[in-house]
């Protein structure tokens, strides 16, 4: 890419709803913002659009979220030409204050020199590590809702939803919908958890709350839903046969299936804020490390914004108001007019979805028990099939009492998916060994390229 | 051969075709090459480590566990990558 952008741009990087809001907020202040994702086109995860040639009605795809989708895109699709928009285009790396990118097409590279820096890179599903998780047919949630929204496919013909998380129901309901066989639905929290959350996940006002009335749908259309469960493995020898779990009154359970789709809430993709030099706290609520940043969405680092998602999961209601008060945090540190009354209401709005976020916590819990007993021959990491008996048997030899050194030693979290997949289950494997609380065995440092990038044939073999 | 994902919408686009291990098969125009192969077979790959199947995990393009080998050496990740015509993958099964 021949970089055409003045030395002084200002970078969003993601296209999701936080930085459709943060990039339209720049341009009613004048500003000519660089719009960086790798995806083909705009909507991050929330609202994914399917890709050209596909013709389901916008109702089909996002159901209740349709017209905030519609919005979402609308907004995005009006900045046209008053935006550097930049589809396609990975961000691998940030350093001296450059951007580094590829074209996922081409392979072509481009460096951007920026002046300050917008991250707005969403959220993954967290999953926790079990027997047989590696077999065709299991996939995360979000992964599941992808197939179905982004290609009209159901990852299997006898599909089972299971784990503790705001895409649990969501998803299975939206398969249902659209005619997949459902066979249950399996949720590791106790139900009470959910109705007890209820009034704080309200105050997200999105898809979250419609959990119950979720619930209510499958089992009304006969799908079998069931709480308080764990998750005991996957078992299978080409693929997915069947999903063995224990009951809230201890009795083992095997559900037959060709796939699952689990996962245990979200987690920020935060890999560039980490690059950016952002430096991360621990968060007890969410039970995993998030970068600082404050209620406007400044991080420590001089010219470096967070919002949505990547920052803290809130949801994408959040995600919008947060990319807005991004960018006017931005506005305001460059001594440019902005809408102070503006920032306070969104201040105001935000604040409110703290609560929100608690409440999901209390809603969709993460199951400690079950990231404890994880067992010496699971794999842990996927991407090199490392069991968590490996990184415990290093862990014993050498002493590596923290998340890099086990990484340095056993190579958990040094794949492909740099420590995406498996970190936040390595991180309970190694707290458990040395017994310590899982904030003190650190958390897998990010490294460039944040996703593999072929190698610069300009620098040679 | 059986399949892991099934068509639920969308099923009147272009068709496309390719080869997986060699034999002919059918896609659509559209369909990642992840959604392609799956609608044929359950795996995509072997992992280098275990040889153990595997058919990608997260179709965001964040886990990595979907590359697959083209019959030209190259690989792509295949929940990122549209079919096209002709195209040729190896999905590590000794025919
Ligand atoms: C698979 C999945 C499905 C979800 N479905 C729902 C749902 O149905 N309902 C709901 O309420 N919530 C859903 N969520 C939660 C979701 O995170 C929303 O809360 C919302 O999408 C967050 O908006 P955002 O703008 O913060 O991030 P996102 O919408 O995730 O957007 C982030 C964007 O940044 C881009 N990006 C990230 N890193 C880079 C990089 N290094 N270089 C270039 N581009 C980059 C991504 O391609 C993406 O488009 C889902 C989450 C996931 C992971
Ligand atoms: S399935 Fe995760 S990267 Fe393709």
């Amino acid at each position: 890419m021949s970089d055409t952008a003045p030395d002084n741009a200002i970078v969003v990087i993601g296209a999701g709803p936080a930085g459709t809001r943060a990039a339209e907020t720049l341009v009613k202040a004048g500003v000519k913002p660089v719009v960086i994702d790798e995806a083909p086109k705009s909507g991050g995860q929330i609202y994914r659009r399917q890709p050209d040639g596909f013709r389901r009605p916008i109702e089909d795809l996002y159901g209740y979220e349709a017209p905030k989708a519609r919005a979402v895109h609308a907004a995005f699709d009006g900045l046209s030409d008053r935006i550097d928009y930049r589809p396609n285009t990975l961000v691998w790396e940030v350093r001296e204050g450059l951007v580094h990118t590829i074209d996922n097409a081409t392979d072509k590279r481009g460096s951007l020199p920026y002046a300050a820096l917008v991250l707005a890179t969403g959220a993954m599903d967290r999953v926790v590590p079990m027997p047989g998780w590696t077999l065709p047919g299991v996939y995360t949630l979000g992964g599941a809702q992808i197939a179905l929204k982004f290609q009209g496919c159901a990852i299997g013909s006898r599909v089972v939803f299971a784990g503790s998380s705001p895409l649990l129901y969501l998803v299975a309901y939206q398969y249902a919908k659209a005619g997949a066989k459902v066979e249950a639905v399996i949720d590791t929290a106790p139900f009470a958890a959910k109705v007890k959350a209820l009034p704080d996940l309200v105050l997200g006002g999105s898809t979250f709350a419609k959990g119950l009335y979720y619930v209510g749908w499958l089992r009304a259309h006969g799908v079998r839903c069931v709480s308080g469960a764990t998750l005991l493995r996957a078992e299978g020898k080409d693929g997915i046969e069947a999903l063995v779990w224990r009951d809230s009154g201890g009795g083992e359970q095997r559900t037959a299936c060709d796939a699952l789709g689990y996962g245990f809430g979200l987690k920020s993709e935060s890999q560039v804020a980490d690059l950016c030099g952002v430096p991360f706290r621990f968060d007890q609520g969410q039970r995993q490390f998030v970068p600082e940043v404050d209620a406007a969405g400044r991080t420590p680092v001089k010219g470096v914004y967070a919002c949505g998602d990547g920052a803290t999961v809130r949801g994408a209601d959040a995600a919008e108001l947060a990319g807005e008060r991004a960018a006017l945090a931005l506005l305001e540190d460059r001594g440019q007019a902005f809408d102070r009354a503006r920032a306070q209401a969104l201040d105001a709005a935000l604040a409110k979805l703290n609560r929100f976020r608690r409440g999901m916590d209390a809603a969709f819990p993460f199951p400690v028990e079950m990231a404890k007993a994880i067992a010496d021959d699971t794999i842990v990491c996927r991407c090199e099939a490392i069991t968590a008996g490996e990184a415990r048997k290093w862990m014993r030899d050498l002493g590596a009492m923290e998340m890099n050194r086990v990484k340095a030693f056993s190579r958990v979290g040094m794949g492909r998916c740099q420590g995406r997949v498996c970190g936040t289950g390595a991180a309970e494997v190694v707290a458990a060994e040395c017994g310590l609380p899982i904030e003190e065995v650190g958390r897998l440092r990010g490294q460039a390229p944040v996703k593999p990038v072929p190698l610069d044939p300009a620098e040679g073999e | 051969m059986p399949s892991q994902f099934t068509r639920l919408a969308e099923r009147d686009r272009r068709p496309v075709s390719l080869t997986i291990d060699g034999t002919p098969a059918a896609a659509l125009e559209g369909d990642t090459l992840l959604t392609a192969i799956l609608t044929n077979r359950r795996r995509v790959r072997a992992n280098e480590f275990d040889q153990g199947p595997r058919a990608g995990f997260c179709l965001m393009g964040a886990c990595q566990d979907c590359w697959v080998l083209m019959t030209g050496g190259e690989r792509v990740r295949a929940c990122t990558t549209f079919v096209a015509e002709g195209m040729a993958v190896m999905t590590g099964i000794k025919p």
